[in-house]
Formats: structure tokens, sequence, C-alpha cells
């Protein structure tokens, strides 16, 4: 079921291509998939939404969901900016650099920590205490970026950012190593397990011995991190802090894990699809702008990716309440 | 015949054992046995104290007064995990299976195997659980051919299965069930009642709650019946009849 589920996103993913490929060729005589500046954007484009997404994955198959990564992200965002600025003239450009990433990927898991603090050990819905954290989250990232965007000096952090090896883009392998750690920690350790079991049914894995406070305090703080790595790539990237980096890019997180194949009521989702998952997002958005459609478009069609997508779901749902009631 | 002279020293002792419940008497001075490789049913109308009893025996509620004592020793369950650990497993209504994952890793749930991929790398043993799935059902006369299907791909009896293969994995000597045949069609019922062989004839210990009478006289050695609290009678299968036991739980 679940691997049906993932290989539904990784289809929808290649007719869309498909589709984008005849475009292109009927209407401009051009390539869209064999050019490779085309898969690079795609893949630029896709990993902020990524890297936010493989912590959604987390989160949504214990049942729960993280409204507040986008603006802990502009929060990462804006200290690695800061802590980079401030440490470069003692530590040099490289040390900074690797110093500045650490802290705001570290300050990133606080938010996180109260996140999971609310959820596990005061029972406050998933969907209210993180909504709670996006506005503190906010907040504090636009008061410490001082309402405006913080450049930052350092060339190294720019290499980072825009630099390649053997024309693969550094982040780019930062965010494939990430994801490849990310769904090793979902399929193969107790952790992943113990997270689809909470998904699934609380009191089962209460009763198995599952300390599941301290599991939902981790899965929180993980989500965190996610969402500061992405904020300090998307520093390293723009050579800049922004509060609002991740503004946009929540509901693409959840949009890719729903379209991916999870289910929002928990317990069913992969990494595996929400690679899937975010890389529909970015075709569409990519896509569309390559063809010369209006942006606002961008909007609508991935809206009916989702909606479609969750309809699906609970099809499948019924499907599968209908068999095991037999 | 299966031997349940009184010589055979019981698995577990329920000695004149009350529950109140502020001024409720949900259980009053209730006294039991369960010898190894007996099936003993629990009857009784509604709010007998049915339920209230197993709570008490398997560490959810503490009693108010009297004795539970496990091979001759007395005990005190803190915590249905103490009871747990000390081999009493409670198998509950709505399973406690995590429908997602596979028998194996329900068997599993909470302590599970892991081994070293490439030498240096844990990962979760998953050939490790599924043959520990597989010898499980096995002993349970269930063979399943998909291991590695997730439980909600299974019926009724067969989940009813798997939480009791999990319980006998782990090697609880008293298995207990409120109701297990219930929610069943008739089929499954029978599967479950083949299963209660099965682990009776494993030398283990089996408390059973049911309203059925037809399962109660298919497997159970003895039946101790429970009305308003008190014991209405205990009798041994062989002794008894449907009618004095239904006489027994309506009172006169
Ligand atoms: N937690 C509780 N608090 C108060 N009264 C209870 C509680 N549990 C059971 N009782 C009472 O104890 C009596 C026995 O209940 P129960 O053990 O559930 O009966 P049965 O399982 O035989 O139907 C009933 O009168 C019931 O109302
Ligand atoms: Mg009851």
């Amino acid at each position: 079921m679940q691997r049906i589920a993932d290989l539904r996103a990784w289809l929808f993913l290649a007719f869309l291509i498909l589709g984008f490929e005849i475009w292109s060729r009927l209407s401009f005589g051009g390539t869209f998939l064999f050019n490779p500046f085309n898969i690079q954007s795609i893949a630029i484009f896709a990993v902020a939404p990524l890297l936010l997404a493989t912590g959604q994955t987390f989160v949504i198959i214990s049942g729960g969901i993280d409204l507040s990564m986008g603006f802990i992200m502009g929060l990462a965002s804006v200290v690695a900016a800061h802590v980079i600025n401030w440490a470069t003239p003692g530590m040099g450009f490289g040390l900074a650099v690797l110093f500045g990433g650490l802290v705001a990927t570290l300050i990133a898991t606080l938010p996180g920590a109260v996140n999971g603090f609310l959820v596990a050990f005061l029972k406050v819905p998933p969907f209210i205490g993180t909504l709670g954290m996006f506005g503190v989250a906010r907040g504090v990232a636009f008061l410490l970026a001082g309402g405006t965007t913080v450049p930052v000096k350092n060339e190294v952090f720019a290499a980072v950012g825009n630099g390649k090896l053997f024309g693969v883009p550094y982040i780019i392998m930062v965010t494939a190593v990430f994801v490849v750690v990310m769904h090793y920690l979902l399929g193969q350790t107790k952790f992943g397990q113990h997270n689809y079991a909470i998904g699934a049914n609380i009191q089962a894995a209460r009763r198995a011995g599952i300390n599941i406070k301290w599991h939902l305090l981790r899965l929180y703080i993980l989500s965190g991190m996610c969402a500061g790595l992405a904020g300090v790539l998307y520093s390293a990237r723009f050579s800049a802090g922004a509060a609002q980096a991740g503004e946009p890019l929540l509901l693409d997180s959840v949009a890719a894990v729903v379209i991916g194949g999870a289910s929002l009521f928990g317990g069913s989702g992969t990494i595996f699809g929400t690679v899937a998952g975010a890389f529909v997002i970015a075709v569409i958005q990519y896509g569309l702008v390559f063809i010369n459609v209006e942006p606002f478009w961008q909007f609508i069609s991935v809206g009916v990716v989702i909606i479609i997508s969750v309809l699906i779901d609970q099809a499948q749902r019924r499907f599968a309440g209908g068999r095991q009631s037999e | 015949m299966n031997d349940i002279s009184p010589a055979s020293r019981p698995l577990l002792e329920v000695r004149n054992l009350s529950k109140n419940f502020g001024p409720v008497e949900a259980l009053k001075d209730l006294t039991m046995a369960v010898r190894a490789g007996e099936v003993v049913a629990l009857a009784g109308d509604n709010g007998a104290g049915k339920t209230t009893l197993i709570k008490a025996i398997s560490g959810v509620y503490q009693p108010s007064s009297g004795e539970i004592l496990l091979k001759g020793k007395p005990v005190h369950f803190g915590s249905p995990q103490e009871a747990r650990d000390q081999g009493i497993e409670t198998i509950y209504q709505d399973l406690a299976l995590a429908d997602n994952l596979s028998i194996g890793a329900n068997i599993f749930l909470g302590r599970e195997p892991m081994r070293r991929a490439f030498g240096i790398l844990p990962v979760l043993d998953r050939a490790r659980m599924a043959e520990a799935a597989k010898k499980t059902m096995a002993l349970l006369d269930f063979h399943v051919s998909r291991l590695d299907a997730p439980v909600s791909n299974f019926s009724g009896g067969q989940r009813q299965a798997v939480a009791i293969g999990r319980a006998v994995f782990w090697n609880a000597q008293i298995l207990i069930m409120d109701e297990p045949t219930a929610a069943l069609g008739v089929p499954e019922q029978r599967k479950v009642i083949a299963l209660i062989h099965q682990l009776k004839a494993q030398g283990r210990g089996v408390i059973f709650i049911s309203h059925n009478l037809q399962d109660i006289f298919a497997v159970a050695d003895r039946i101790v019946v429970l009305r308003r609290g008190v014991q209405a009678g205990e009798r041994r299968i062989v002794d008894t009849s449907h009618d004095e036991v239904v006489k027994l739980m309506v009172g006169g």
C-alpha cells in the first residue's frame, strides 16, 4: 500500500515531465528535460522545500503537523547571516561559515524543542502549538533582521551557496546527503519505526513501552533542525539572511509530503515519496514559467494536485477499511 | 482429562480480592485460581465485575484488599508493565497493534532488534523480525504468506492471533482476554478458540471473559461466574450445563 502510494507520486512526476517535454517540443521545438540548465534549476528550486518536507514527513507520519517550519527557516537564515558576519573578522572566512552554520542550525532546534514540549508534555494539539510558534519565530526573525535583509560579507559562504563540484552545486550535494540520512532515520532505525507506530496507534505504542513524550520532543527538534539547515543554505545562496525566507515554503512542504503519498491522518508516508512530491511541485512551478504561462497558474496547479492527492488517499483508505471489516 | 487436582500448584491465585470505587463495591472477596495449561472463563451479567477483576490482576487497578499470588509468591503490580514483566499479558479488545507495521514489527514494537549493515551502520533487523513472526505464528497454527505486509491487511481473527503471538513470543505465562471473540464473525471465532486451545497445549494459563456460552463450553476447563461483584459459583465445565451457568449468572 505504502509502496503504491510512493510509486504513484513518481509516476505522476514522470507524466508531468513528459507533458512539459511534449509541450515545449510542439510549441517551440526545444527540449524541456534534456536541457541540463533546466534540471539544475529545478533541483536548486527544490532544495529548500525538500529540506522542510523531510522534517515535515516525520511530523505528519506521527499524526502531527509543524506549521512553524517556514519561519524557523527564516530565523535560522537571519541568525546565520549575523553570526557569520560577526565571526568572520576573528575566525577567518571558512571557520566563520562553519561556526555560523552550526549556531544557526542549533538555534533552530530551540523553537523545535518548544514545539515538542508543548505537544508532548502540555498536550497542545500540534496544529495550535506550532501555529503559536509560527508567530513567535516570525516576530523574532524580523526583530533580529531589523525589518530588512542582512547581507553577508563572506566569500566562502557565497561559494558554498553557488559553487559546484563536477558540475553539481554544493547545496544540491548537501541536500542529497541530508535526504539520504533522513531516509535511513525513518526507514531503518527505532526512532523511525516508533514514529510510524505512534502515528498509527498511539495507545499501542505506549503499551509497547515506547516513551511517547521523549519521542515527540526529539521529533519536533528534528523538524526544527531541518528548517535550520534550509535557512542556512538559503543565506548561502543569496549571501543574505531574510526573515521571510521560508514564508512561501511551509505550504509547499506540507504539499510535498501529501503528494508523496503520506496521509494527514498519520501512520503513513516515506522520504522516497516526499522527494517525488517536492519535485512535482518544483517541476510544476519551474515548468509553467518555462512554457511562459502566467505565474499565478502555479498556485492553481499545485493546489489542484494537492486536492487530488488527498482524494486519492481517502479513496484508498475507504477501500482498505472495507476490506478490513469483511 | 486435565489435571486440575488441588495438588498441582496454581500459576496464579487470587485470594479474597476486593475493589471499591468510592462507595461502589465492584469486586467483593473474590477468590479464584488458574493452573498451567488451564483455561478459565469469567462469565456474568454487565456490571458483574469481570473487567474490574482482570484489571486488578493485570496491574491496571490496585486492589482495595486481598492478595494476588504468582506461582505461590505474593505479588503487587503498580502498572500493567510490571505485570507484563512477570509474564501476565492482557490482550486488549482494540488489539494494541500498529496497523501500518508488519507482524514482526508489531511483535518487536518497542524492543526492535538491530544489526550492522556493512559492518558499521546500525539498522533494524527485519529479517530477524520476520523469522520470529513466522515461527511464532506457526506455533499458533497460523501460516502467513506475506510477512512484510502491514497487519491492516489481515482479518480480525488473524490480528487477534498477532496480538496473542506477541505475548507468546515474549513468554507470557498467563494470557488474559476480554471478550476475544466479540467483534468477530463465526469462522474467525473458531480460529480464536483454536488459538486458545494452542495456548493451553503449551502449558500457559488463560483467563477469558465471554458472554458466549458456546465459546466457553468449547474451550474452558472451568468457569467462574460473577454476580454484582461476588463469586456466584465456580464449576468444572464437565460438571455443568448451559442452564446451570445461566441460573448462576441471573441469580435465584
Ligand atoms: N473506574 C470505575 N469507577 C467507578 N465504578 C466503576 C469503575 N469501573 C467499574 N465500575 C463499576 O464496577 C462495577 C463492575 O464493573 P465491570 O467490572 O466493568 O463489570 P463487567 O466487566 O462485568 O461488565 C459496575 O457497577 C461498574 O459501574
Ligand atoms: Mg466488561
